[in-house]
C-alpha cells in the first residue's frame, strides 16, 4: 500500500485490465464479496459487540449504553452516537491522531443507514421524556484495512447491537433507577450497506484496497429488511452515470438479503 | 465448632494464589498490514499491538542522525471500559505511552537504524486492570514479529498489596481496592528493570517483596512470549 496515496501506473493499469475484463485480480468476479465471517460478544465489557472480517478487512465494533439527555427537538426518544477510530496498526498510511475525513464519512454513513431504517424503536429507548432516555454508542475500532471499510463496519454495526443486552432503568418518584436487569434490544431492521465501485465502465462491489486507489467513483447503497434504501453516499471525483446509479442500486437490493443472512445466522 | 471460631480463609477475587498469574494467552502475527503485532488475553484485558518499521521518519526534523527513534502509543478502545471513555488520548495514555517506550527502548538496538522511526501501537481492547504491563508483553512479541533486532525481550508484571498481603498481577478489582500497585518491566536475560511505577502505600521492605514477585511472574510470561514465537515461526521452517 502505498503511504502517500499514489499509485504506480503499472498497478493502476493491471487492476484496470482486471475489472474490464470481468476477472479481479484475487480472482473473483465483480459481484462477488469476499468471505464474511462474524464473531459476537468478543468484549465482554460492552453491552454488545461484534468482530467482522471481510477478506482481511476487520471491524471491531462496541456498544455503550448509558442513560443522559435527549436532544431538545426529540424529547421522548433515544440517541444513537456513531464514532469510528482508524487504528494506526489497521495500515501503514493510518497515522494517530484526531478522525480524519474519512472515519468521520465512515461513522456518518453507517449512522444515516441505522437511523434511517429505524433499526429500533427510538421511541421505547425513552425513560422519562424530556430527561432522561438511553444513549447508544456505536464505536467503530477498524483493526485491518484491507479494503470496503464501510460495508464491513455497517455490518459490525447491526451484529453488534444485534447482541446487545441493555441495562433496564425504571422510574421510581421521578427518578430512573437501575434495575440491575438486562434485555435485548429489540431490532426492527437489520440495514447492510453493499458498496460499489467504479473503474472504467464496470461497477463492482466489495472493493479491495487496492482497487480503492484506483478506483474513479464509489457508491455505498444500504438497503433495509423490505429491500428499501435508506441511505446512500457517493464518494470518488468521477461522475455517475444516471444508468450507472440505477444498475448500482439494483444490484445492492439484489445482494443484501445474502449478507443480512450472515449476520442473522452469526452467534 | 462454632462458626464465630471458624476464621474465614482469605481469598483473592478470582480465587487465584498469591502468587498466581491470571490466565495468559498471546499470539503473534495477526495483521497482514503491520510489519509486526501480537494478541495478549491476560485475565479479562485484551490488547492487540502493531509495529511499524524501521521506517523513515515522518516529520523529519524529529529523526535522530545516531540512531532509530521508538515510538510508542497506548491508546484504549471507548468499549473497553465501564462507563464508555471518549476516545481522545487522555493524560493518562500519554504517560502509560511514556513509560512504555521507556521500558522497550533499552531492549532494542536503536544504533543500527540511524534517522528511522519504529512506532508501537497498543489498542487495548477490554481493560481489566494492568493493562500497561499487558502492552508492554504485547509489543515485545510485535516487535521481534516485525524482525527488530533485539538484545531481550521485555516482560511486564504488576505485583501489589491487599489486605495486607503481597500479590502478583492484580485484576482491576485489586488494583482498585488493593493498597498498592507495582507495575515492573523486566529483560530476564539481562536482569534489568525496565519499568517500575508505583501507586499506593508500602514499607521498604514490601516494596523489595513486589519487585521480587513480579520478576517471578515476568519470569513465566517470559516463556509464554517464546512460545507464541516459535509456534509462528516454527511454522514457517517446516513450510520452507
Amino acid at each position: 500500500m502505498s503511504r502517500y496515496g499514489i499509485v504506480s501506473r503499472l498497478k493502476r493499469r493491471k487492476v484496470q485490465e482486471a475489472i474490464a475484463s470481468g476477472k479481479r485480480m484475487d480472482g473473483r468476479g465483480l459481484e462477488e464479496h469476499r468471505e464474511i465471517v462474524i464473531r459476537t460478544n468478543v468484549i465482554e465489557k460492552a453491552e454488545g459487540s461484534a468482530e467482522v472480517y471481510l477478506g482481511e478487512t476487520r471491524v471491531l465494533a462496541g456498544i455503550k449504553i448509558r442513560v443522559g439527555a435527549p436532544f431538545e427537538d426529540t424529547p421522548d426518544k433515544g440517541v444513537l452516537v456513531c464514532n469510528a477510530e482508524f487504528t494506526p496498526i489497521a495500515s501503514p498510511t493510518f497515522e494517530p491522531g484526531p478522525p480524519r475525513e474519512e472515519s468521520i464519512e465512515l461513522a456518518r454513513v453507517v449512522d444515516r443507514g441505522l437511523r434511517s431504517s429505524e433499526f429500533v424503536d427510538f421511541s421505547k429507548l425513552c425513560i422519562i421524556p424530556g430527561e432522561k432516555v438511553y444513549v447508544v454508542h456505536v464505536d467503530l475500532y477498524v483493526l485491518n484495512h484491507a479494503g470496503n471499510l464501510i460495508d464491513t463496519s455497517a455490518i459490525a454495526a447491526i451484529a453488534a447491537l444485534k447482541s446487545t443486552m441493555k441495562p433496564v432503568y425504571k422510574v421510581e418518584d421521578g427518578v430512573a433507577v437501575p434495575t440491575g436487569k438486562r434485555r435485548a434490544l429489540k431490532m426492527r431492521k437489520l440495514p447492510v450497506a453493499v458498496t460499489m465501485s467504479k473503474i472504467g465502465d464496470s461497477l463492482f462491489i466489495d472493493p479491495s484496497a487496492d482497487e480503492e486507489e484506483v478506483m474513479d467513483a464509489r457508491l455505498t447503497v444500504t438497503v433495509d429488511d423490505d429491500g428499501k434504501i435508506c441511505a446512500l453516499q457517493k464518494s470518488g471525483s468521477a461522475g455517475l452515470t444516471p444508468e450507472e446509479i440505477k444498475r448500482a442500486v439494483g444490484i445492492a437490493v439484489e445482494r443484501a438479503p445474502e449478507i443480512r443472512g450472515k449476520i442473522t445466522g452469526s452467534e | 465448632m462454632s462458626p464465630r471460631k471458624k476464621k474465614v480463609e482469605w481469598k483473592r477475587a478470582d480465587g487465584r494464589e498469591l502468587n498466581e498469574l491470571r490466565p495468559i494467552k498471546i499470539e503473534s502475527g495477526i495483521l497482514p498490514n503491520a510489519d509486526g503485532s501480537a494478541y495478549i488475553e491476560m485475565g479479562r484485558n485484551k490488547i492487540i499491538a502493531g509495529v511499524f518499521g524501521p521506517r523513515e521518519m515522518h516529520p523529519k526534523h524529529l529523526a535522530k542522525p545516531h540512531m532509530a527513534v521508538l515510538r510508542c502509543r497506548y491508546h484504549m478502545a471507548p468499549f473497553s471500559v465501564d462507563p464508555r471513555r471518549s476516545p481522545a488520548p487522555s493524560r493518562r495514555d500519554n504517560e502509560i505511552s511514556r513509560v512504555m517506550r521507556y521500558a522497550l527502548e533499552p531492549a532494542i538496538f536503536l544504533e543500527r537504524y540511524p534517522r528511522s522511526s519504529i512506532e508501537v501501537y497498543a489498542e487495548v481492547l477490554q481493560a481489566d486492570g494492568g493493562t500497561r504491563c499487558a502492552s508492554i508483553n504485547a509489543a515485545t512479541v510485535a516487535l521481534v514479529d516485525a524482525g527488530i533486532p533485539m538484545r531481550d525481550l521485555v516482560v511486564a508484571c504488576a505485583a501489589g498489596k491487599m489486605d495486607g498481603r503481597i500479590i502478583l498481577d492484580l485484576g482491576d478489582y485489586e488494583d482498585k481496592k488493593g493498597e498498592a500497585d507495582v507495575p515492573v518491566a523486566y529483560m530476564p536475560k539481562l536482569g534489568k528493570v525496565t519499568l517500575l511505577q508505583m501507586d499506593g502505600v508500602l514499607s521498604a521492605e514490601e516494596l523489595e517483596q513486589c519487585i521480587d514477585i513480579s520478576i517471578e511472574g515476568c519470569k513465566q510470561i517470559y516463556e509464554m512470549q517464546r512460545e507464541a514465537l516459535k509456534k509462528k515461526y516454527g511454522i514457517e521452517e517446516e513450510e520452507t
